[in-house]
């Protein structure tokens, strides 16, 4: 087993499928009266999040506590983070208390893998920057094998601001490995020139939503990050949401079958309407529970045994 | 006093294998604890089988096949993975999880029976206990085991036993089952021949 988890490439496939088979197992946890699992007692996990964050935060902590490890909560505001002191110091810090992992969340792309040389602990990158974010990949990949009942053949839309979106390159990394077909959707200016041989061969680009919705299995809808945008990547919002936000008649457009996600929080109106965002072939609140599921999945196996 | 050089050139001992139960004695042992079951719990009534992953789970199965044989009842059975409570997690490399499968009217106040194949430091059990404890509370629990061979390291019985097997801490037993291995057997390994 891995001792981090930084990136959607440190998985090969036979280890995805097993966080994706063991994530079934914990899910079963999620129904029982007792919603408690001995296995990672008198560990701690540390969440580092030097960005606002609620589900990820909160699903990290959730599934850390339904294992029976200790939670710190660490969070950049109110912190010595605002005295200035550096990440490796705070790091150090964290170490010198005795954190078996570190959940880390960072505006700098790269920063869990830094931190990574500094702990002996595990890393689990819980969103780096515009970089990646390999939790979220794997609660969406475990989101359509349960809903479509299978990955490999999967022919997966992923639509908007790439540019930015660290969702979008931890799922095309971790999709292809899986077997699935990824296709990048958005304006021009918000899709990386070159990023789909980059990440992984075989994935497409296009900027014509419409042409490819009759296609596709899955369609995902990525937020639109107006907090990490300096320059204007489109005319104005409407325009965008003329072209690449997924309303209901583009989304009666898409396969019998296909479903609708989102990493959230949504810009509703914007990439996605109420309308879509509500129906049945919606899947972001599953997303959501099964973000816990996973993330017990990867608690355990990266600290239940003696890995080091 | 240290040996003549001579003994060092005597043949190497072999590790021997005996098997102490062929297929026909396995299912006669397997006929015989429903049997047990039957006449302890007057007729089965109220019970539940939970096999504890990997052979116990088809043990439980062929255990309610018996007892449904011998005297038309449906006994419900389950599947309880214990790996998450075991008290040697990490001591080695990250176990694989397997599943749990409870019958749909639950263990809630039913008389529950754990089976396992091979009943040996009784650590195993008492993960089972603590499992059971989770997901549910039973009116009682009993053990049913194929093989019983001793060296207990808890205060831990079965009811039900197969086999008791004699056995140094050096040898080891090995049940195999034929929807898991193939071949019904268990054999002892170890020890050695002189």
């Amino acid at each position: 087993m891995i001792r981090h988890l930084l990136s959607g490439a440190d998985l090969d496939a036979d280890t995805a499928t097993e966080i994706l088979d063991t994530a079934a197992e914990m899910a079963t946890v999620a129904g029982r009266e007792i919603k408690k699992l001995p296995a990672l007692r008198g560990r701690t996990v540390v969440n580092l999040f030097y960005e606002d964050s609620t589900r990820t935060r909160i699903s990290f902590e959730a599934a850390a506590k339904r294992l029976s490890a200790d939670v710190i909560n660490f969070s950049a505001k109110g912190s010595s983070v605002t005295k200035g002191e550096s990440l490796k110091d705070t790091a150090l810090t964290l170490q010198a208390m005795g954190a078996d992992a570190v959940v880390v969340r960072h505006p700098a792309s790269g920063a869990p893998h830094r931190l990574a040389n500094w702990v002996d602990g595990s890393v689990i990158n819980a969103g780096d920057g515009t970089h990646e974010h390999p939790t979220q990949a794997l609660l969406d990949a475990y989101t359509m094998r349960a809903r479509l009942g299978r990955l490999a053949g999967l022919s997966v839309a992923v639509v908007g601001d790439v540019l930015h979106s660290r969702v979008a390159r931890s799922n095309v990394l971790l999709l292809s490995t899986l077997g699935a077909k990824v296709t990048l959707v958005g304006p021009p200016t918000l899709i990386p020139v070159d990023i789909a041989a980059a990440l992984a061969p075989g994935t497409d680009v296009s900027y014509d939503l419409d042409s490819v919705l009759p296609n596709v299995d899955v369609v995902m809808m990525l937020r639109v990050q107006r907090e990490r945008m300096n320059d204007s990547y489109f005319p104005s919002a409407r325009e965008y949401a003329r072209r690449y936000g997924l309303d209901g008649p583009r989304m009666r457009r898409l396969p019998e079958h296909a479903i609708v996600m989102h990493p959230g929080p949504m810009n509703r109106g914007m990439e996605i309407t109420p309308e879509v965002a509500d129906s049945p072939r919606s899947t972001i609140v599953e997303q959501v529970t099964n973000g816990v599921s996973v993330r017990m999945a990867v608690l355990y196996l990266l600290l239940g045994g003696n890995n080091r | 006093m240290a040996y003549p050089p001579a003994a060092r050139s005597s043949p190497p001992r072999q590790p021997s294998v005996k098997v102490i139960l062929a297929s026909a004695d396995v299912q006669r042992v397997v006929d015989r604890i429903a049997h047990q079951i039957l006449e302890k719990t007057q007729g089965a009534a109220e019970t539940v089988l939970l096999g504890i992953p990997t052979r116990g789970a088809p043990l439980a199965r062929r255990l309610a096949s018996r007892i449904s044989t011998f005297e038309d009842v449906a006994v419900p059975v389950g599947v309880l993975d214990i790996t998450l409570y075991r008290d040697d997690l990490r001591r080695h490399a990250t176990r694989a999880i397997g599943p749990t499968e409870l019958p749909a009217g639950g263990i809630d106040g039913k008389r529950v029976i754990l089976v396992d194949d091979v009943l040996f430091s009784g650590r195993t059990v008492r993960a089972a206990l603590d499992a059971l404890n989770d997901v549910g509370r039973p009116a009682s629990v009993q053990l049913a085991v194929l093989v019983d061979r001793g060296h207990r390291e808890l205060p831990i019985r079965a009811d039900y036993v197969g086999k008791n097997i004699p056995t140094s801490l050096a040898e080891s037993v090995k049940v195999t089952l034929a929807e898991t291995d193939g071949t019904d057997e268990v054999k002892l390994y170890g020890g050695t021949t002189s």
